[in-house]
């Protein structure tokens, strides 16, 4: 069954269409990567995905049912959304910040079960971030936060993931492994990811599929072979890119001027 | 090191029961405290007299005066303090007090307009409600979208925001016109009104009507108060309506500040510190402090109320200007600690 699906959207900002007609859809076990310049419509395509704007034509559909047809708590125990930034405005624990995203599952109830901070705690041990349970979330570093975040996103629990630029501000050993992480959580529980990023051999290694995106209107979506062509993702990102192998892994770098 | 699953309910239950246990003693202490001191082992029957109604010995009328004033007080200074934390919640920003948007400003402007043509005190009371529901009217109209949600900015509410402090400057100028063409005779009501004064202030059950049924409503809302305060828009991601949360705590939180000034005029400072204090002490849970600003709220209004009446006996000043003067350092240290 179809996780999450678009038919003939479009997406424009101030006059200026950014996709055209995009019709596009994410199976069980999909982990999709959305590629773009700055200002292509990635966190716009993303935010009208989860349900947070409009949009200016056609239709988001999760599980086969268009988005405003769905009531809120049901939805948030389909599909989870990750910002791409967010403002601490209050003293909150990183253990309450993760257990807020238990909220669909009690919004009922004025306390959380202990069920709830089993699941809360079992996502800041996989975030490595455990020790930091007791924590202000305002006194945490901006790596810290970002997998604090990222862990209350896995506390939801949820089928579908959305995350924009989840490996924002991770140092490079924390951005294999979450990175890793989601890509078994595609692989062995049948998740579905769609999440943007700007590290093209990040995405290339743990994607299976691709979606780029011009700006202007244009996209390209396909499998990891498909799209992750030097040429074409050059294309795309509107500066020439070359593609090597070593160890069998494809190394994508962008070309030296020749000045 | 794994931390345990934290006894949260045990907890609350703990603070709530003290809060509690602490208002009642401010009551009491209240009701002993004045020019003539009623023993404590004079309450009971005292209370009993007033219970049916035949407020015989002096204890009794002694209490009778001082507890309605204490109740007004109490009322009041509960409703300031969850106006405050509704408004905090609402534009997330810990440093928003009820008065923020101006609702008080537009209370002022009916109220002494109503002492300018010396109405009665009926009909400045009702003057004040006109004004505070007008502003408020007004704002939503302005700033519909904003409290809707959808499109705005992460953080939100800045139009808002904005719209309620020039709305409240507007009203601002129109006191000082007011006061300056206002003849000397009717100039002290015009400030003690201005500053918050509980002199005077009948007792009446609409107060307290409005207080139970925002707790109630604040309650309800805790949990989803807690998901706007941590996630702001992206709330809605984890099913909360935002946009019907947020109309919700504007309304309710400018109902509460129009019945808090109607009945007191604009006591300063226990909505911003009240909720500040508690959150400090507490934690930012909602679930928590929502209980907890209420019952500290109404102690410490009628604490600073027992000063403003005792302090320079029998001169009365007016509540108002000792909440500010407790106010305004306590708020100083919290926020000097809070940098550090």
């Amino acid at each position: 069954m179809t996780t999450i699906a678009t038919h003939d959207l479009r997406l424009a900002i101030g006059g200026r269409t950014l996709v055209r007609g995009l019709d596009w859809a994410a199976q069980p076990g999909q982990c999709w990567s959305i590629i773009g310049r700055n200002g292509a419509g990635k966190s716009t395509l993303l935010r009208t995905l989860a349900g947070l704007q409009q949009p200016d034509g056609g239709a988001v559909h999760i599980g086969g049912r268009a988005l405003p047809a769905w009531p809120l708590t049901d939805l948030a125990r389909e599909r989870a959304f990750l910002a791409q930034s967010r403002h601490d405005a209050f003293a909150y624990t990183v253990l309450e910040s993760v257990l807020s995203a238990r909220h669909p599952y009690h919004a009922n109830r004025y306390w959380e079960g202990s069920d709830d901070h089993q699941v809360a705690l079992a996502a800041l041990a996989s975030m490595d971030v455990s020790e930091l349970a007791a924590r202000d979330v305002r006194t945490l570093s901006g790596g810290e936060r970002q997998r604090v975040a990222i862990a209350a996103l896995l506390a939801q629990q949820t089928p579908l993931l959305l995350l924009d630029e989840p490996a924002n501000a991770l140092d490079l050993a924390h951005q294999v492994s979450v990175m890793g992480l989601l890509a078994r959580m595609c692989r062995e529980q049948n998740k579905t990811v769609v999440m943007i990023g700007h590290d093209l051999n990040l995405a290339s290694r743990i994607s299976t599929h691709v979606l780029l995106l011009m700006g202007d209107g244009r996209w390209h979506a396909g499998t990891n072979e498909q799209t992750m062509q030097a040429a074409l993702l050059g294309d795309y990102l509107g500066h020439p890119i070359e593609m090597i192998e070593h160890h069998g892994r494809r190394i994508f770098i962008p070309k030296e001027d020749q000045a | 090191m794994q931390a345990s699953v934290p006894p949260l309910r045990q907890r609350a239950t703990l603070i709530i029961g003290a809060m509690l246990v602490l208002a009642i003693a401010t009551l009491l202490f209240a009701g002993m405290t004045g020019s003539i001191r009623v023993p404590l082992s004079d309450i009971p029957d005292a209370l009993r007299q007033l219970a049916s109604g035949q407020p015989d010995s002096l204890s009794a009328s002694l209490l009778d005066l001082r507890a309605s004033r204490a109740l007004v007080a109490f009322a009041t200074g509960g409703a300031l303090a969850l106006a405050g934390l509704m408004m905090q919640a609402l534009l997330r920003n810990p440093l928003a007090d009820p008065y923020v948007l101006g609702v008080s400003s537009g209370a002022s402007v009916g109220a002494l307009l109503a002492l300018l043509f010396m109405a009665s005190a009926l009909v400045v009371d009702a003057a004040a409600l006109v004004g505070a529901v007008g502003v408020a009217l007004l704002l939503y109209l302005l700033a519909r979208r904003d409290l809707r949600g959808g499109q705005a900015a992460e953080g939100g509410a800045s139009m808002l925001l904005l719209t309620g402090v020039i709305v409240s400057a507007l009203c601002g100028s129109l006191v000082t016109l007011m006061l300056s063409i206002a003849p000397e005779g009717r100039l002290r009501s015009m400030i003690f009104w201005l500053i918050g004064d509980l002199a005077g202030a009948p007792l009446r059950l609409a107060p307290w009507i409005v207080l139970v049924g925002a707790l109630l409503f604040a309650m309800r809302s805790a949990r989803a108060m807690n998901m706007v305060a941590l996630h702001a828009e992206n709330a809605v991601t984890l099913g909360v309506r935002v946009s019907a949360l947020r109309k919700g705590l504007f309304f309710v939180s400018a109902l509460l500040t129009a019945s808090a000034v109607t009945s007191a005029g604009s006591v300063g400072f226990v909505g911003l510190i009240v909720p500040h204090a508690c959150r400090f002490a507490f934690g930012p849970d909602h679930r928590v402090l929502i209980p907890a600003v209420v019952l500290s709220g109404g102690a410490f209004l009628v604490l600073c109320d027992t000063l403003a009446r005792t302090i320079v006996a029998p001169q009365q000043l007016p509540v108002g200007a000792i909440t500010a003067m407790i106010g305004a350092p306590v708020f100083l240290y919290q926020l000097h600690r809070l940098r550090k």
